[in-house]
């Protein structure tokens, strides 16, 4: 090199510490975040999404549906808002997918931020998303004739038992984009969860399915999740402890799957 | 600018193997690079670059074998390899919401920059790279090259001592590769050593000086471009007829003058010979070919391709591998 061309330049000094587990998962989340809230077709779509669903099953199926003295509205509403994730939740997969794909988990794993902090950004971002979709369809049920059966701080509670369904179905759908080879292919593997949506007492009550198909649809864990977001409206708390434990069940597999994953890119 | 006194070599790659499944990737590595230097991992797709770039930037562990980066074992301190290394991979992995310097910040903190040591970490970057027009733009609306540089750049925040390129700029056109080229020989000037990894002759030509060969999973050949053109071939005449009917003569001409067998093409209506008379032999082609009347749409002395670099050293050297003295011996420059 000639050494007549330098000039001189400030110079970066090297970090004297990797970062810490809290400011790097910060980081990740903050990077994922700003992507959603940049791409408009990823809220936006959601917000559509949730329009069109409450429409069809409120006034074109909904006539048909007979589910409880208070409405078919009151039956739909806290059932679409406690499992919104699952329908929102492909999105998730697909991000993770594609960084995946596209190099930028490989430059964070290349990175020495603590690598378990890049699950745990992951699942606060997504957490955050996925708050942002159960509070907003909330919003839509009550524009679709939704009304609370009990007191305000029973459907707080109920939006709290939703929201902590959010941060628990995230890690099922992270772990599926991270075994995904591409976007596209986790937006395939995401379909399963229609599955657990649909066939569950979500939509109509389970005891209206053939014999054959509701012991899938009272055991899987949707079913629980969704009984015990109707109670709390009401204000009892049956299947309240069981979906609690589902969430903690989500929870406690699927970080660690994830986190050890990431490890592996 | 930073001297390179340092004692521990750049790479150190001993027996590396690296297996999926049934395929191995990476098998039986041996490479020393001192530090110091730009050191190009040359090798046609499927040859194991990217596995090997993989393994030192701690993204994948070796099966066996040991493998130091600047004294660091990548399986053992893989945070301090982390802390040492700046990767930019075959993807541009940078967010294109956010904008250039949004993305360096962010990295800066990964490396573990606090708050305003990242934002100078990104401010030094961004006008080392020359990225200060675009740099409040989002990366979405980059060029190519601009978007590479960024990647490069977000490599560069955390003051690595050595920094990965893996084909750095395939699938750029050419400005775009003249710009990233123009990029990593400004860092070079600035003290950082490079690995990278290219299926380009050219580019190594451009950049290394010192170059390892791999061919499936192993080092074929090691030493400065050069020698290891001179140690497979030499230069090459290759003519373009107008009527592929007259391919023939050709390479009766081409034969007579280089005395060497000549590769014909009727496809691309090519012939070639290896030649040691260079420009002297040319002339004396060009004027049988006038002599014959045959008409010439392009004729030229080129360089042996890389094709032909693989041809000579996966054929003819398959059974003996030949690493040159240079790289191996890790003498300092």
């Amino acid at each position: 090199m000639t050494m007549t061309t330098m000039t001189v330049r400030p110079t970066i000094t090297r970090p004297s510490a990797p970062p810490g587990a809290a400011r790097a998962s910060f980081e990740v989340a903050r990077r994922a975040l700003r992507k959603y809230i940049r791409t408009p077709g990823l809220w936006a779509m959601g917000i559509v999404q949730s329009t069109l669903f409450l429409f069809s099953f409120r006034y074109v199926f909904g006539g048909a549906i007979h589910a409880g003295a208070s409405g078919y509205v009151n039956y739909l509403v806290p059932a679409y808002v406690a499992t919104i994730v699952l329908f929102t939740g492909g999105g998730i997969a697909v991000a993770v997918a594609e960084d995946r794909a596209g190099g930028f988990t490989d430059r964070l794993l290349s990175l020495p931020l603590p690598r378990y902090s890049i699950a745990v950004g992951r699942t606060l971002a997504d957490s955050t998303t996925n708050a942002w979709s159960i509070m907003s369809t909330a919003a839509f049920g009550f524009l679709f004739g939704f009304r609370l059966g009990g007191t305000v701080l029973d459907g707080l509670a109920a939006l709290g038992l939703c929201l902590v369904y959010g941060v628990a179905l995230t890690t099922a759908f992270i772990v599926m984009g991270l075994f995904a080879p591409s976007g596209q292919a986790a937006q395939g593997m995401s379909m399963i969860a229609f599955v657990f949506a649909f066939i569950s007492s979500a939509y109509v009550p389970a005891s209206t399915m053939p014999g054959w198909l509701q012991p899938f649809a009272k055991y899987q864990p949707i079913t629980p999740m969704v009984n015990a977001v109707r109670s709390l409206i009401l204000g009892s708390s049956s299947d309240v402890a069981l979906a609690l434990a589902w969430s903690a069940l989500f929870f406690v597999v699927f970080t660690p799957i994830a986190a050890v994953r990431y490890r592996r890119a | 600018m930073s001297i390179h006194s340092r004692e521990a070599p750049l790479l150190e790659a001993r027996g590396v193997t690296v297996r999926f499944g049934k395929v191995t990737a990476l098998d039986g590595l041996d490479l020393i690079a001192p530090p110091g230097e730009v050191l190009a991992i040359l090798g046609p797709n499927g040859a194991g670059k990217t596995t090997f770039v993989r393994t030192v930037a701690t993204l994948l562990r070796p099966t066996s074998g040991e493998l130091r980066v600047l004294g660091s074992d990548v399986v053992r301190h893989p945070v301090s390899v982390r802390r040492d290394i700046g990767l930019a991979g075959q993807f541009a992995a940078v967010e294109p919401t956010m904008t250039g310097r949004e993305n360096l910040e962010m990295t800066a903190r990964l490396f573990g920059h606090p708050g305003s040591a990242a934002r100078r970490a990104a401010s030094i970057v961004i006008e080392q790279l020359s990225l200060e027009e675009v740099a409040d733009r989002r990366c979405g609306t980059y060029s190519g090259g601009q978007r590479r540089r960024l990647d490069l750049g977000a490599s560069l925040v955390g003051a690595p001592r050595l920094l990965l390129l893996d084909e750095p700029t395939t699938g750029l056109d050419p400005t775009g590769r003249r710009e990233v080229w123009d990029a990593v020989r400004a860092l070079v000037g600035g003290g950082t050593d490079v690995l990278l990894t290219t299926h380009y002759l050219d580019e190594a030509d451009e950049l290394a000086d010192h170059v390892v060969v791999i061919d499936h999973g192993r080092t074929i050949a090691a030493g400065t471009l050069s020698d290891i053109k001179a140690s497979v071939g030499r230069d090459v005449i290759e003519v373009e007829v107008a009527e592929p009917s007259r391919l023939g003569e050709v390479g009766q001409i081409l034969q007579s003058v280089t005395l060497n067998p000549p590769r014909v093409d009727q496809g691309s209506r090519h012939a070639s010979a290896p030649t040691a008379g260079g420009a002297a032999d040319l002339a004396t082609v060009i004027r049988y070919l006038d002599e014959a009347a045959i008409t010439v749409d392009e004729i030229g002395v080129r360089r042996p391709t890389l094709d032909e670099v693989f041809l000579t050293l996966t054929g003819d050297h398959a059974d003996t591998p030949v690493p040159t003295a240079d790289v191996q011996n890790g003498s300092p420059r």
